[in-house]
């Protein structure tokens, strides 16, 4: 059998995946990317898209930040021809309780003081600016105008797309069956059609299906799948509806840049796996739900549901580090909020993989903070 | 606006054209022309554009089109009022 060689192999083509293999090769490094399916067939292109400035750790807004000052211009930077369809219509963390509340404005001042233009609204304020809200049991939001929407698709085939452009090899349809290591060192894969390649350095970023590759090179992940579920309606006239999260039963909706309504909810009964099934439970409990909150869309027909994985860790945060085995890094276990950290997800492991600074510090998503009970805290998750 | 001339998909305008032009970049499964373009994303799930799409990619890729996967079709198939669906919910308050 041949033996081919790069200087990077990464494992995955989600957003982390396919961002880290365009910036990468941006850099000029050789660079192959596999992906099981399509780019974007794992959690990103089943998520619901919405990006926000609405965290309450130093380390997550930091990033967040910097995801929005990329987005805006991305479009023009990736230059493939598709659409990103990013909008700023808003974000909203809507509180049913003072206790929620009181996070939520310790969270808008930390926000605030890291020049994020973060509001706490009452209902009045609410109510002024999006009549058709019902605001039932509400007792005021955090707000923030900057945060939105981008097309989950296009933005990882995109990356994907433009990483080819600057050279990247990106395998598609070309599951990765195991890692290999020697002396405790990464040496490469191998795939399920019999390829074998060798890099020095390896980045894991396969979401949820991460935890039984690492453990191909004994490597223990806690990283395990959520099923969640979302619908898309048809379209409407558009009117700018931002994000909604509802905190009292997790129910959220906003409208898309092309009109239609998402909605979706979580689900505590919902299996932990990456089968990805349907509900009709998750139709009727959801659309009971948001209907309260947005009575106007009674009569609007519902048009598809889907599901994907949340990539879980016990803290809902992510893991990037280089594990102990030596030159494997792993980008994943973002849970409900890995695909707006596409921009500053594969930077900061792109500086890793070259050997740079990271522009934060990534103290917080160490691997190690599980065994030494030292969980990464972040008030603001799904 | 230019007028669209030969539009397959009518849910999201698209063009036999921009199909072709999408395969010839190197995607050539229904599943990858769905998430660039839509085709099979609205009201009516690619009843219209589905069979001309595989058509075009058997063409492009020489595997018969019952090799192909056709992607997804999903509930609730016919689109459904949501008023309907939240009535029928039958969770307790
Ligand atoms: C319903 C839902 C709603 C969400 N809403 C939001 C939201 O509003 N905002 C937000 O930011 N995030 C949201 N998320 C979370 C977000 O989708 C994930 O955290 C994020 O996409 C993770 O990206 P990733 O690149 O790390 O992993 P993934 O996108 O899961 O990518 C991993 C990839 O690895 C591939 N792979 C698996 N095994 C192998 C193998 N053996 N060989 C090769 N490739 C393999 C998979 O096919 C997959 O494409 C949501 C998720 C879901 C499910």
């Amino acid at each position: 059998m041949t033996i081919k060689t790069a200087d990077v192999i990464i494992v995955g083509g989600g957003v982390h995946g396919a961002s880290t293999a365009y910036q990468l090769a941006k850099a000029g490094i050789n660079v192959v990317l596999f992906e099981k399916e399509y780019l974007g067939s794992g959690g990103s292109g089943r998520s619901a898209a919405g990006l926000r400035q609405h965290f309450g750790t130093e380390t997550n807004l930091l990033m967040a930040k910097y995801n929005l000052q990329v987005f805006p211009t991305l479009e023009q930077e990736l230059d493939t021809g598709m659409d990103l369809e990013f909008t700023q219509w808003g974000y909203m963390w809507v509180a049913y309780t003072e206790e929620c509340l009181d996070q939520l404005k310790k969270n808008v001042a930390l926000q605030k003081s890291l020049d994020i233009p973060s509001v706490i609204m009452d209902t009045d304020e609410i109510n002024a600016r999006w009549p058709y809200l019902c605001l039932d049991g509400i007792i005021g939001a955090a707000f923030c105008g900057e945060d939105g929407h981008i097309n989950p698709q296009t933005l990882t085939l995109s990356y994907g797309h433009a990483a080819r452009r600057y050279g990247a090899v990106v395998k598609t349809y070309c599951p990765v069956t195991k890692l290999l290591a020697e002396n405790g060192r990464i040496k490469g894969v191998v795939t399920e059609n019999g390829e074998e390649w060798h890099a020095p350095k390896i980045l894991l970023s396969a979401g949820p299906w991460s935890t039984p590759l690492a453990a191909t090179v004994g490597v223990e992940l806690p990283v395990y799948p959520e099923r969640h579920n979302l619908l898309i309606t048809e379209p409407v006239e558009p009117f700018d509806c931002p994000m909604v999260l509802c905190l009292d039963d997790g129910a959220y909706f906003k409208q898309c840049p092309n009109g239609t309504f998402m909605f979706g909810r979580d689900d505590q009964d919902e299996p932990h796996t990456t089968e990805t099934a349907n509900s009709a439970k998750f139709l009727e409990g959801v659309t009971k739900s948001v209907l309260k909150r947005i009575p106007v869309l009674s009569g609007v027909r519902v048009v598809r549901q889907w599901s994907g994985p949340y990539d879980n860790t016990p803290d809902h945060n992510a893991i990037i580090d280089w594990t102990p085995v030596e030159g494997l890094l792993v980008n994943c276990g973002w849970s409900g909020h890995g695909l707006q950290f596409g921009p500053s997800g594969g930077r900061v492991c792109k500086e890793l993989l070259m050997g740079e600074d990271p522009f934060v510090d990534l103290h917080r998503f160490r691997l190690s903070r599980f065994e030494e009970n030292d969980l990464f805290f972040e008030p603001a998750f799904i | 606006m230019t007028e669209k001339a030969n539009i397959i998909c009518r849910c999201e305008e698209i063009e036999i054209d921009e199909i072709r032009e999408w395969i010839s970049r190197g995607y050539d499964t229904f599943d990858e022309l769905k998430r660039e373009l839509r085709v099979g994303m609205g009201p009516c799930q690619g009843r219209g554009c589905r069979d001309i799409i595989l058509r075009e990619l058997s063409k492009a890729t020489g595997k018969p089109i019952a090799e192909l996967l056709p992607g997804v079709i999903r509930p609730p198939v016919k689109p459904i009022k949501a008023r309907l669906l939240a009535e029928n919910d039958q969770e307790a308050e």
